[in-house]
């Protein structure tokens, strides 16, 4: 039948009959490539001057675009302008401020001249990185920033062998090296009361041991594994207080000395870390049937989100003290650190209960028709697709949170901003562009931050929405 | 079943053995760590400073020419002179001494619970601050006061030709108060734009936005050198507020507030006899016998503070007296290039005035 037609076609002598395929015709230059991107993304809107009220649109969104055009690159070239094209680079005359005066105030530059100096910020670099850390200790800092980010980066590559030991040394032991490291460790803690403790801790765990043997009656029998996890709780605290009471040869360094970029990451980083879980137990505890759990968590939370950060920080650094004894502190750092976490994991309890209301009914009912026991259910069917839910959320509170830590500099800790104050206020720089470009520059780091998560959120939004769609 | 046992057992008496002989050798350190605790609360702040081995000294978190952080991070300006004269005094070394940043919020309550030894952040001597808060001023390193700034272009060569002035100042500060009292008792109209940071003040004074810059003088110096013309404006000669500034102690510790008293008194005298951190080593066996007594090569003065009798000695050559402080870090050969004004000895027409030593 095919060959009959073909030939059919083939033999007929009717001129207007095709007899092989037309030729491929490149697509109108309104569809394709650059100029029917531009055409169909740009142009079209405004091309239509088909009648009045279309043609009146299609100037008005000329016009608007020429105007919206104008402003965002006028904006652009006074950034590029004020941090590249005009600033002052170098010093080479130590200087100082008279580096970056115009004629107006005694300097060299063009009266009206008005652009970032660098200067001040080389200068300063090391006060808004480190704040007071002994200069000849840097290396202690910038080996614990190294290792966290060599550790997190083969966290976060997917490919690497052995991610999840990694990742649990990154939660463990790095930040027990990092408090070393960093304030020197060498605590005031008497051995005596370590191993006292360690003895009490192998003490229960003997008895927790017994305990599951039956020894010591049914009662404790049905505890064994409670007592058996405090035993450890104390044999592994007290191991962390022997740790940081070994003597490791390091200067001790007070944390009042730390500051600028370090503070951010440290306060940051300690709570991103500690509200996740935090926040998860939170969340389940308010979803909890116990009413105890969830009227002690749902107190928790509603306080936490009551009150506002800058509240928390200023009871932890002004009204607790008159609260101690006079000659006994603790840290203000430390107290600022607590604030911060309590809080951040109060806020992380609400998107991540946001994530579990969002599982059907049905993934709970099949993980119970399956035998599975409460913490089963939550660890392998629950919580998997509660947290990938609300990635989004969980990304938006730590970058929330990484920008709120600017707010312990108000209770006096030099943070990355609170660095960049104190150094604006050094009257050997002082220009009338000393505060513009110190703020300019922690803008810039803050936002290499924030972006870098938020990248990381997306990448992992894409790769766990993938696996969903199958 | 005995697997178990066997190992808890086991872990029992590794743990014991391991605890005894860490604990045993260690007692002696878990006494003195009581010891050390109880004296905290209840002996005198010199012993403790003593027995921690530096001062604690409060400041700002960032003041030009009073506290503020050089480009290595060290601590500068007369207020920072002062904690190391206390240190220098305590210890013999100006270096012993550790700064607590403290904001304008904190800084009583630092003082108050026992977090810093001393104040020094440019703080205002009155009376409620005397007589209410629980603490005691131990003297005035620098006489302050409330001034205003004007374009020169404004034309106005006193206070009381700016009827109807917009005034710049920063939110919540006396400042605000005082330039309201000065106004109203003169009846004249003026409007406030108040902003929360100095550097906010200060361009918007730039911009333009306001005839008056109002703030302490010496804050005005320093925010005068972040204007683009500098020399279009100047300081109205009215200052409108008294503002004694001056290292702070908690009340109830005479020693200790007699040492940072007279801390500050010998570089103030110091200056008056001409001893500088130059010459003090050597004017140790001058013939007058005021400088003799200030240095302890004759007396007993540092013993009766509880301190070696040198201890004014190692102030002066260590930190120096009081006008080397003011020329260093407010003087006119520095940025803020402020005079000595009212801050001038005595003896020289100022106001400055310290009790003998003898």
């Amino acid at each position: 039948m095919a060959d009959h037609k073909h030939s059919a076609n083939q033999n007929s002598g009717h001129a207007f009959v095709r007899t092989e395929n037309a030729p491929l015709l490149p697509p109108p230059a309104t569809e394709a490539g650059i100029t029917g991107w531009l055409w169909q993304n740009i142009f079209a809107s405004m091309a239509d001057f088909s009648s009045a009220g279309a043609s009146l649109r299609s100037a008005c969104v000329a016009a608007l675009t020429v105007f919206l055009l104008y402003f965002g690159f006028a904006q652009i070239y006074t950034l590029l302008d004020f941090g590249v094209f005009s600033a002052v680079w170098s010093d080479p005359d130590q200087l100082k401020r008279e580096a970056c005066w115009t004629v107006d105030q005694g300097g060299g530059l063009p009266s009206g001249w008005h652009a970032a100096c660098w200067p001040f910020i080389y200068a300063k670099h090391k006060f808004i990185m480190y704040g007071a850390y002994p200069s000849e200790e840097l290396w202690r800092v910038n080996l614990s920033v190294l290792l966290g980010i060599v550790g997190l980066a083969y966290v976060l590559i997917e490919r690497l062998p052995r991610r999840r030991e990694v990742g649990a040394m990154m939660l463990t032991l790095y930040p027990l090296l990092c408090f070393i490291l960093l304030t020197g460790g060498n605590l005031a803690i008497p051995f005596g009361s370590i191993g006292m403790w360690l003895i009490i801790g192998l003490a229960v765990i003997s008895l927790g041991r017994l305990a599951k043997r039956g020894f010591l009656g049914p009662t404790l029998s049905e505890f064994h594994a409670l007592i058996g996890l405090t035993g450890w709780a104390f044999v592994i605290y007290n191991a962390v207080r022997g740790l940081g009471a070994v003597d490791f040869g390091l200067e001790p360094i007070d944390t009042r000395d730390w500051g600028g970029l370090l503070i951010t990451l440290v306060v940051a980083v300690t709570g991103i870390v500690v509200s996740l879980p935090l926040g998860i137990i939170l969340a389940l505890g308010r979803r909890s049937e116990m009413p105890a759990a969830r009227l002690i968590c749902t107190v928790f939370i509603e306080f936490w989100r009551g009150v506002p950060l800058i509240t928390v920080l200023f009871m932890a650094s002004v009204m607790l003290p008159l609260f101690l004894p006079e000659g006994v502190n603790f840290d203000n750092l430390l107290r600022a650190l607590i604030g911060v976490m309590l809080f951040s994991a109060a806020y992380m309890a609400e998107v991540i209960r946001g994530g579990l209301q969002a599982i059907d009914k049905g993934q709970y009912e099949g993980a119970q028709a399956m035998g599975l026991s409460y913490w089963q259910t939550m660890r392998l069917i629950i919580l998997p697709q509660a947290l990938t839910h609300v990635i989004p959320g969980i990304v938006n509170t730590f970058i929330g949170l990484f920008k709120d830590t600017t707010l312990v500099s108000i209770v006096g800790i030099f943070d990355l901003l609170g660095a960049g104050q104190s150094a604006i206020a050094d009257a050997a720089w002082s220009t009338p562009v000393q505060a513009t470009t110190m703020y300019l520059y922690i803008a810039i780091i803050f936002f290499v931050f924030c972006f870098c998560m938020s990248r990381y959120s997306i990448y992992m939004e894409n790769k766990l929405s993938k696996s969903r769609q199958h | 079943m005995s697997n178990n046992l066997v190992i808890g057992i086991g872990a029992l008496v590794v743990g014991g053995v391991v605890g005894y002989f860490a604990g045993a050798g260690n007692e002696k350190i878990v006494e003195v760590e009581k010891v050390v605790e109880v004296e905290k609360q209840q002996t005198a702040t010199l012993d403790s400073v003593k027995s921690k081995g530096f001062v604690q000294c409060g400041v700002s978190q960032g003041l030009p020419g009073f506290s503020n952080s050089d480009d290595t991070g060290k601590w500068t300006g007369i207020d920072v002179d002062v904690c190391r004269a206390v240190a220098a005094a305590v210890f013999g070394d100006s270096s012993k001494v550790k700064f607590t940043p403290l904001s304008a919020k904190q800084r009583f309550t630092a003082l108050a619970s026992g977090e810093i030894d001393v104040l020094s952040r440019n703080t205002t001597w009155t009376m409620t601050r005397d007589t209410q808060l629980g603490l005691n001023f131990a003297g005035v390193n620098y006489y302050d006061g409330q001034g205003m700034m004007v374009p020169k272009s404004l034309g106005a060569k006193s206070a009381m030709e700016l009827d109807g002035a917009n005034i710049c100042t920063n939110t919540g500060t006396t400042t605000e108060l005082n330039i309201t009292d000065f106004f109203r008792s003169n009846g004249m109209k003026f409007n406030l734009v108040a902003f929360e940071k100095a550097d906010e003040v200060v361009a918007a004074y730039d911009a333009g936005r306001c005839d008056v810059y109002t703030t302490d003088r010496s804050g005005l110096a320093a925010q005068r050198t972040k204007l683009t013309n500098p020399d279009d404006h100047m300081v109205l000669p009215e200052i409108i507020s008294k503002e004694p500034l001056g290292p702070v102690v908690r009340q109830g510790d005479d020693q200790w507030f007699n040492i940072v008293r007279w801390s500050l008194r010998a570089m103030i005298n110091a200056e008056e006899m001409g001893i500088t951190s130059a010459n003090a080593k050597s004017k140790v066996n001058d013939n007058n016998p005021a400088i003799k007594r200030l240095l302890g090569s004759e007396g007993n003065f540092g013993a009766e503070l509880g301190l070696s009798n040198d201890w004014a000695l190692n102030i002066l050559s260590q930190v120096g007296n009081y006008g080397e402080s003011y020329e260093t870090h407010v003087g006119p050969n520095t940025p803020l290039k402020l005079d000595r004004g009212v801050n001038e000895l005595w003896s020289k027409g100022g106001i400055l005035y310290a009790a003998p030593i003898r």
